[in-house]
């Protein structure tokens, strides 16, 4: 008989092992100051990465993940299915260019800061679909880039708010395949849009918080499972701000986080020595400290069921000028090591 | 739409309203006010500082024989020399973190909102980069420094 | 004396720019900042009530960016006074001169010379 893989409203159960067999990660100089430095493959003190602009340096990121993580298991770009990879800038530039140097058949994705999920979410279901066997993914951010395109010139003298994050420089990728061994992306809950009418272009947490409640309450009446399921809920960069506003929200829905609770973007940096306000953000938030601390948790077996949840704020430049509100989105995977 | 489909679109977003104010609210308690108290009395320090290295320079302009008109006008070249080159030396944007308006609202500030973006988009070419962005904030504040002048020139032309 | 002036009231004028910035919505950029200290220059210049902060603080008041408005304002006026109504046009602007071609001048040569840092 069939096994039913969509599960409650937005839910879906992978059939086949959906195993994670290979990650990257490549970060900058401010991630490699930071408490989880010694995770990270490859830590770049020049944020130019030996180009001529930020953005082919972001570009670069993204590449040499993805290649470094089909290194690290000796696989060549012909062994793989699909190539997704998506970033925060405008036309997905990073992910397009590097793809040009990466022949894997490509889909470019953009969540925003959820982009990585939202990768892992299209790859198991490629995989479990029979689409394919293997699939490479990645995103990455970059500091100077976003704030370009979002904020203002570095250059700028201008004050940030405290409920500000700082946007993560780094690109992370994951190799997933349908046999091996590895951490197993099991489920998945595929987010709605949902805008409460934030408009502060400074408080990214806040704007996405809401949707990430959205997200978890649905995985687990989906599911029929609750926070204590797991033994870490971990959302992509909502930062101090808004991981205090999930949490009340959550507290609304009767729902208790706790303990086991943490959100990469306070995980990445020392908020208390580095000047990054609320926490670190960007399609490299979650990627990297997903791709390196923990999938090493993991490995190390301190984890064995750990929810993933990335959020992303979908504003524009021109949206925001336009005084539209920023609507968000979560995307939540289960990831199970036995 | 049947007139009960539209009362029910008007609940919803009714709803929708509500839901939505009682999450500013919910934002509003656990979101961090910017320290006022500190950020203002930087400013004031920073400010006033920099209008102190002002009244310095013009103070010895006039000294060595320049009139009122032209000492002022050479001093703001001189402040806004310095602005750019602070700028260019990225030095600028730490006293901007810590000075707020202090260091936005001297003309200092008017060089750096000049110069930071023209600097930043010289990768984008000479004319489009640097030539556009030069004018990213100088262009609104002289496009409103010209109106409001002109007003005032004619209300004073019809009232005088 | 006028050291200490400058200092005192140059500083209040930016106080008052990071009430505002602090205390408002959060979308208020430099853009408008800058553009408000112009306007407010100009219009309490007409008024005729910058000049005399300018009498007693000098560069505290003509430093900000609202000194700039003032200047504006006080060129439109003058040069009606000499020139009549093509005054009103051209008296800001060749008041200002200086300033704002120094300010193209520097901030071209500032840019290309250097490169961003952070």
């Amino acid at each position: 008989m069939e096994i039913e893989k969509k599960v409650g409203q937005q839910s879906i159960r992978f059939v086949k092992p959906i195993v994670i067999t290979s990650s990257a990660s490549v970060v900058g100089s401010t991630e490699g100051a930071g408490p989880l430095a010694d995770t990270f493959d490859w830590i770049v003190e020049d944020l130019l990465f030996g180009e001529q602009s930020w953005e082919k340096a972001e570009c670069k990121m993204l590449r040499e993940s993805a290649k470094l993580a089909l290194r690290k298991v000796n696989l060549q770009e012909k062994d793989i299915d699909y190539f997704l990879a998506g970033d925060l800038l405008n036309q997905i530039i990073s992910a397009n260019y590097a793809a040009r140097g990466i022949a894997i058949p490509f889909f470019g994705l953009f969540g925003a800061c959820s982009t990585f999920v939202e990768a892992m979410l299209v790859a198991s279901i490629l995989i479990d679909g029979g689409f394919a066997r293997r699939v490479l993914l990645a995103s990455s951010s970059h500091h100077n880039t976003a704030e370009r395109q979002y904020r203002f010139p570095t250059e700028q003298g201008v004050q940030r708010p405290p409920s500000a994050q700082w946007t993560v420089t780094g690109s992370g990728a994951l190799l997933l395949e349908e046999s091996g061994n590895g951490p197993r992306v099991t489920m998945g809950t595929v987010g709605k849009v949902i805008d409460m009418g934030m408009t502060d272009a400074n408080d990214m947490g806040s704007a996405m918080a809401p949707a990430a409640a959205d997200t978890l309450v649905n995985h687990f009446q989906d599911t029929g499972t609750n926070p204590g399921s797991y033994d870490l809920i971990l959302t992509g960069d909502l930062g101090a701000v808004g991981k205090a506003a999930l949490i009340k929200l959550l507290q609304q829905r009767g729902y208790r986080v706790g303990e086991n609770y943490h959100d990469c973007g306070m995980l990445i940096y020392d908020l208390e020595k580095q000047d990054v306000h609320s926490g670190g953000s960007g399609c490299g938030c979650a990627a990297v400290v997903f791709s390196g601390h923990i999938l090493r948790q993991l490995w190390e077996k301190k984890y064995r069921k750990i929810l993933f949840l990335a959020t992303g704020a979908l504003m524009s430049p021109t949206s925001a000028q336009q005084g539209e509100t920023i609507p968000g989105i979560a995307h939540a995977v289960v990831v199970e090591f036995n | 739409m049947t007139q009960s489909q539209g009362q029910g679109n008007l609940q919803q977003q009714k709803m929708q309203q509500e839901l939505q104010q009682e999450y500013k609210q919910l934002v509003k308690n656990v979101k961090p006010r910017p320290p006022v108290l500190k950020n203002t009395i930087l400013a004031f320090l920073v400010g006033g500082a920099i209008c102190l290295i002002g009244q310095l320079i013009l103070w010895f302009l006039k000294k060595e024989g320049l009139g009122d008109k032209e000492a002022a006008a050479a001093t703001a070249a001189i402040m806004i020399f310095l602005g750019a080159l602070l700028t260019g030396l990225g030095i600028y944007d730490v006293i901007g973190k810590y000075g707020g308006a202090g260091s936005m609202v001297p003309i200092t500030g008017f060089a750096n909102s000049i110069v930071a973006p023209a600097m930043e988009f010289k990768r984008e070419g000479f004319v489009f980069g640097v030539g556009a962005r030069l004018f990213t904030v100088a262009g609104p504040v002289l496009v409103y420094g010209f109106l409001v002048s002109t007003v005032v020139g004619l209300i004073y032309y019809l009232i005088r | 004396m006028q050291f200490l002036l400058a200092f005192v009231i140059g500083g209040i004028i930016c106080a008052i720019g990071q009430l505002f910035i602090d205390l408002t919505r959060s979308s208020v950029t430099p853009a408008h900042v800058l553009v408000g200290y112009v306007t407010a220059g100009a219009i309490l210049s007409a008024l005729g009530l910058y000049q005399p902060l300018v009498n007693i603080a000098g560069a505290g008041a003509t430093i900000p960016l609202s000194g700039f408005g003032h200047s504006l304002a006080q060129g439109a006026i003058k040069a009606v006074q000499t020139r009549g109504l093509l005054g009103a046009f051209a008296g800001g602007a060749e008041a200002t001169a200086a300033g704002i071609v120094a300010a193209v001048v520097f901030g071209y040569a500032a840019a290309v010379l250097f490169n961003p840092r952070s």
